[in-house]
């Protein structure tokens, strides 16, 4: 078994500033990542970053992406692809899958997990006919693979993600044909709403997706209007002609490895479900055991790294390589930062819902 | 049309309440910035960008951004340093019957200047045709063009991109 001072599962945007702070604090580190390039989502984000300065706004998500790894090749830790943590022992000793063949046990004084979330899906008549995939998984194959899914989309969910891969499918080449979304109004920032729509993008809101029909593959998509109970109302049916059907129903933080540990957990609907609980310093209720990103609920990028970061310092500082002084001060900095992306009227219900994962209740 | 939060774009009303919305009468002298950021939002780009001053967002970074009508030249820095692709330039009396509109344009293939191109509302409708007087693709922008283009007077307020190409 080998043994390093601080271990991070996953390198997205938490990930990648975890171990980047950690490992500019003194840190050995060992970033664990299942797929062959660590970034996460950063590398299918080609749009600009919200935010201030400080939060990299106006900068494209996967230059943030090229810029964390160069941070990470320059302070030298160990970074191991294709590997899966597989399992979570006593004592942070974790097991490990390389190259679907090779099994290790790793062992970290601290472990920070940064494995992200998973997208939500829906069902519905038809659903399991090709051409119905999550939003993610289209834009995955638009901005890395560079293939079109399809040539003419719904969109079903007018959240941020449901819109920005809308907006990005357009760029790719592909029509969309309209967005659903099932709430009275729209989900996403008005900005990104404002962009699709210019482009003729039509939204339809109380309207969900009822069936998706096809001989052996998409070929239509029924959509109807819904009531305040968010039932089908019989007759309001509409025919959309598309090859396409992307979901953008909501993602849940992927938590498995904390549960394995034992970490205590709280529900919490705006953060996406069941998220461990952990203090001010990213801290579980495991000893030694980190979190940061969408594990801890479902925000975005920027929080991401910040959170990612104040694991960082905090993991560094629970082995005795940052002073009590030094951690509040930078906790200190990064909650300010926090707090500045978590407010508005899109900021604020995630702001309280962190206050009440952190009070270590679940919601009422 | 119903708002922003239903249609997907904001209506003209929802925009001229907004501090970030010039008066016509003072775009009608001049080049002036049109923030369409309706929106309490964590973002400012606009203000940073801005090397007059003149738009303000202050704190907490989710206010809408203020423009200072006198202290802006429609220079156009912040149209592409907006995340949201919110912000257009516009000129009233660009020349004779005609109006003037900067936008930003994230498509290709990007129109070539002297180009003729259907020129649209906020709800993808095309409105009149415009001629491409300029493509800026400079690297200040990170890859959003800003396509300038005229375009007849009565459609001002109403054009705020072109059709895809």
């Amino acid at each position: 078994m080998r043994v390093w001072d601080i271990v991070v599962v996953g390198g997205g945007p938490a990930g990648l500033c975890a171990a980047i702070e950690a490992a500019k604090n003194g840190a050995r580190v060992l970033l664990i990542d299942e797929n062959s390039r660590p970034g996460g989502q950063l590398f299918k984000q080609i749009h600009k970053f919200f935010g201030s300065a400080e939060h990299k706004a106006g900068v494209r998500g996967l230059e943030i992406g090229l810029q964390l790894l160069k941070e990470t090749k320059e302070l030298g830790m160990d970074v191991w692809l294709n590997s899966k943590v597989c399992g979570i022992y006593d004592d942070n000793v974790l097991w490990v899958v390389k190259d679907e063949r090779k099994s290790f046990q790793v062992k970290g004084a601290a472990v920070i997990l940064c494995t992200g979330a998973v997208e939500n899906s829906i069902s519905f008549e038809g659903w399991t006919l090709p051409g119905v995939m999550g939003a993610g998984a289209a834009q995955t194959m638009i901005n890395v693979n560079r293939v079109l899914p399809g040539r003419k989309v719904l969109m079903v969910g007018s959240g941020n993600v449901g819109v920005i891969v809308s907006y990005q499918l357009l760029q790719a080449g592909a029509e969309v044909a309209a967005i659903v979304e099932a709430a009275p109004r729209l989900g996403a920032y008005g900005v990104h709403t404002a962009k699709v729509r210019r482009a003729g993008v039509p939204f339809y809101v109380s309207h969900t997706i009822v069936r998706a029909e096809g001989d052996g593959k998409v070929e239509r998509a029924i959509i109807a209007r819904v009531d305040e109970r968010f039932k089908p109302v019989d007759g309001s049916e509409i025919a959309i002609n598309v090859d396409t059907i992307c979901l953008a129903t909501g993602l849940t933080p992927l938590a498995e490895l904390a549960w394995i540990a034992g970490c205590k957990f709280v529900f919490n609907r705006v953060l996406g479900g069941h998220v461990p609980w952990h203090d001010r310093y990213m801290a579980t209720s495991k000893k030694g055991i980190y979190i940061a990103g969408d594990i801890t609920g479902i925000e975005e990028a920027s929080t991401a790294m910040e959170e990612g970061r104040l694991a960082g310092v905090s993991a560094a500082a629970a082995i005795g390589l940052i002073d009590t002084e030094r951690l509040e001060k930078i906790a200190g900095e990064i909650w300010e930062r926090l707090d500045a992306l978590r407010c508005g009227p899109f900021g604020e219900n995630r702001k309280i819902a962190k206050q009440q994962v952190m009070a270590g209740g679940d919601e009422q | 049309m119903k708002g922003l939060k239903i249609d997907g774009a904001p209506s003209i009303d929802e925009l001229r309440g907004t501090p970030g919305y010039p008066g016509i009468e003072r775009a009608r002298k001049r080049s002036i910035a049109f923030i369409e950021c309706i929106e309490e939002i964590p973002c400012n780009p606009c203000e940073t960008a801005c090397l007059r001053g003149a738009i303000k967002v202050g704190r907490p970074i989710t206010n809408l951004p203020q423009l200072d009508e006198d202290k802006c030249t429609g220079c156009a820095l912040c149209v592409a340093a907006c995340p949201g692709l919110a912000i257009y330039v516009k000129t009233y009396d660009y020349r004779e019957g005609m109006s003037l509109i900067k936008f930003p344009y994230e498509y290709l293939p990007l129109p070539e200047e002297g180009r003729e191109v259907e020129l649209a509302d906020r709800y993808g409708n095309t409105l009149c045709k415009g001629k491409v007087i300029k493509v800026d693709v400079s690297a200040k922008n990170n890859r959003t063009a800003i396509v300038w283009a005229e375009y007849p007077q009565e459609y001002f307020e109403d054009v705020v991109t072109m059709i895809r190409l």
